[in-house]
């Protein structure tokens, strides 16, 4: 009979959940996020409450069975936040611990394959995003950029902005996931920004420095006097920039 | 700052560069230390063109006044167009706004040569000079090596720039004489032959002394023209490989001729840039630097030219009929490399995972082989495989005929007997 965990959504409810499935020993389960789910008729369900201490123990339990690279691989593909994908995730923790061996190369394993192209597309989004982003200088010399990626790849492009512009505070939102990340030349933290208050178009205008404008105009023109046409390939140019960015690139508005 | 001036030199400078295709912004090492700006990893493209070229960095010239007059080059002294001369300060800030902005990767600078090589490789050198010691700037830099400048200078450059490059423009000294009489081949490689010494002994050095200074950490590139003199795919080749092998270049990039200019030594400017075949020579360059194809495997005396119909892979697989079929689960990596269909990615994937047991179409499938393809070519664990006798032709034309080239105007269908 198969069972239906219910967890919230996170990477410490995953591992609570995997906790669950060896606590019970149970056999055929099925993982959803709660608010998503809507129960069926006869469906036995364990509603999983997401503890730390668990969560702990199961990660300790998968450094084991796995590379240091394997478990961040794993929590990128958890960040892809893919509807039912969950399940895949599960099946990998359950393949890894169950197998005798270290399984993250068995590409022929369904479960594996699937979390190694999971991967592939929360880095591509990650690698997008390094590229996309398009800072705009605010009067107290914060650069401040606004992102939509796909998955929720905020925390992994920490590291990558942190090193590159150390010496300016910066901020990435993300207007999809409201929220975001600021570096104040030190450290970044997580912010939350009420745009409630000042959401009139003259404010807005009047919160950046006057060169930013100059800059906008020149990196335009710059792009548009690089391009070849009589090379122009539009197909090409939309699947290296999908449409859905545009709102977002200095040079494409 | 004049902003219409600014916006006119950036306007004329950057469309005077745009016809270099190299953009590579990888292959650096360069630390932001001290809390600088910028470091230089691995390559961003930061944007796309809309003829699909990778915009990585800001690539200008410091000046299209140029006292050469090579026929295939906008800027040659003989045409009559807009001039214009960037200050080193105009260079300086507009990198430091564009790259602080994430627009860019670095900073591509080259140049034309006005008074002589060494004026010109110096101001290139000032400006890379400053950006990295008075703005503490880590990001990528790329200068062009100016034929015929001083070694002194090349040294200079050396320790400031990411990569340095010359281009070659035409892959023989013959192409070379017809169309820029006043630059010669020795004059080119002389540079390119300081910069490789100097590349190995600072490598060494480094290897000794953790604080000795990097030098020029991406290596050098250079670029040829293709399409504007009749040099078939097999002499291209040959001298691409010739640079690869004798001065360690990390890329050599090959150029459609854009027909930018009437002159009667070039084809006429209603000719279409060759962009199949610039494809296919880059297709030919990465099976000779990654997938241990050697040149002569790929094109030869009796082959002098690549099919332009299909990938040079598939052609030299279907004239290897003899190697075929191997079998996925058995085979070395460096036999399944060569397989029309097969990746690095997936070969690598196929190595790995074949150690926890037999693969069969699906998986092969699902790791991204392309079957179509590969099918003609291996045997896996199943039933299924490939047991008429085909010639290399069939085989040819049964991809041809499943796939839909993008560069086929006309679909080619096979008029039916009855």
């Amino acid at each position: 009979m198969t069972t239906t965990l219910l967890y919230d959504g996170t990477f410490e409810g995953l591992l609570t959940a995997v906790f669950e499935v060896y606590e019970h020993k149970l056999g055929y389960v099925k993982l959803a996020k709660a608010d998503k789910h809507t129960k069926a008729m006869f469906e036995q369900v364990i509603n999983v409450i997401t503890d730390e201490v668990r969560a702990t123990r199961v990660l300790k339990g998968l450094k084991l069975k796995l590379s240091p690279m394997g478990v961040q691989r794993l929590y990128a593909a958890h960040l892809a936040e893919m509807d039912g994908e969950e399940n895949i995730l599960l099946g990998y923790i359950r393949y890894a611990f169950d197998a005798g061996q270290n399984i993250e190369e068995d590409y022929g394993n369904k479960f594996v394959m699937r979390v190694s192209e999971m991967v592939r597309m929360v880095r591509r989004e990650k690698h997008r995003m390094e590229a996309f982003v398009r800072f705009q200088k605010l009067k107290d010399e914060t650069f401040y950029a606004t992102v939509e990626p796909d998955f929720n790849v905020l925390p992994l492009l920490i590291r990558h902005f942190k090193s590159r512009y150390a010496d300016q505070r910066w901020i990435i939102y993300d207007m999809k996931r409201l929220y975001g990340v600021y570096y104040d030349l030190h450290d970044t933290q997580y912010i939350t920004l009420d745009f409630a208050t000042s959401n009139k178009p003259s404010e807005v205008m009047a919160a950046f420095c006057e060169e930013e404008v100059i800059y906008q105009h020149l990196w335009k023109s710059y792009f548009h006097s690089v391009n070849i046409t009589s090379r122009k390939n539009t197909k090409l140019h939309v699947r290296h920039v999908p449409k859905r960015y545009w709102k977002h690139l200095t040079e494409k508005i | 700052m004049n902003v219409d001036r600014i916006t006119e030199k950036l306007n004329i400078l950057a469309d005077a560069a745009k016809y270099d295709v190299s953009c590579a912004s990888s292959g650096s090492k360069r630390k932001n230390e001290n809390k600088g700006l910028g470091n230089a990893s691995n390559g961003i493209c930061h944007s796309y063109t809309e003829d699909g070229r990778c915009v990585s960095l800001l690539k200008i010239l410091l000046t299209n006044h140029c006292i050469f007059d090579c026929a295939y080059c906008v800027s040659r002294k003989s045409n009559d167009i807009k001039r214009a001369a960037f200050t080193v300060q105009e260079v300086v800030d507009l990198t430091i706004n564009f790259y602080r902005r994430n627009y860019i990767e670095g900073l591509f600078l080259s140049s034309g040569i006005f008074k002589d090589a060494d004026y010109t490789m110096e101001r290139l050198v000032r400006i890379a000079k400053k950006l990295r010691t008075e703005h503490n700037f880590n990001g990528y830099i790329h200068l062009k090596s100016i034929p015929g400048a001083s070694d002194e200078l090349m040294n200079e450059a050396g320790l400031y720039a990411d990569r340095l490059s010359v281009n070659l423009e035409m892959p023989t000294e013959a192409g070379l004489k017809l169309l820029a009489p006043d630059k010669n081949q020795a004059d080119m490689i002389k540079p390119m032959g300081y910069l490789k010494n100097a590349i190995i002994q600072h490598t060494e050095e480094k290897k000794l002394f953790k604080k000795a200074p990097i030098f020029a950490p991406a290596g050098q590139s250079t670029q040829v023209i293709i399409g504007a003199t009749p040099e078939n795919d097999s002499q291209v080749l040959q001298s691409a490989n010739y640079f690869y092998k004798n001065f360690n270049l990390k890329r050599v990039y090959y150029s459609g001729y854009v027909p930018v200019l009437a002159d009667k030594r070039l084809p006429a400017l209603n000719t279409s840039v060759p962009m199949v075949r610039e494809n296919r020579l880059y297709q030919a360059d990465w099976l000779m630097r990654f997938y241990g194809f050697h040149v002569n495997e790929i094109v030869n005396t009796q082959q002098p030219h690549l099919d332009l119909d299909i990938d040079p892979k598939l052609g030299w697989a279907i004239r290897n009929m003899q190697t075929f079929p191997i079998d996925v689960n058995k085979a070395d990596l460096q036999m399944i490399l060569r397989v029309p269909g097969i990746g690095l990615l997936s070969a690598q994937k196929i190595v790995s995972a074949r150690i926890f047991g037999k693969l069969n179409w699906d998986q092969l499938k699902k790791m991204g082989v392309s079957i179509n393809r590969a099918k003609y070519f291996i045997t896996c664990k199943s039933n299924e495989f490939e047991r008429r006798d085909l010639t290399g032709n069939n085989i040819k034309q049964f991809i041809l005929a499943a796939s839909q080239s993008k560069y086929l105007k006309n679909a080619q269908t096979q008029l039916s007997l009855f």
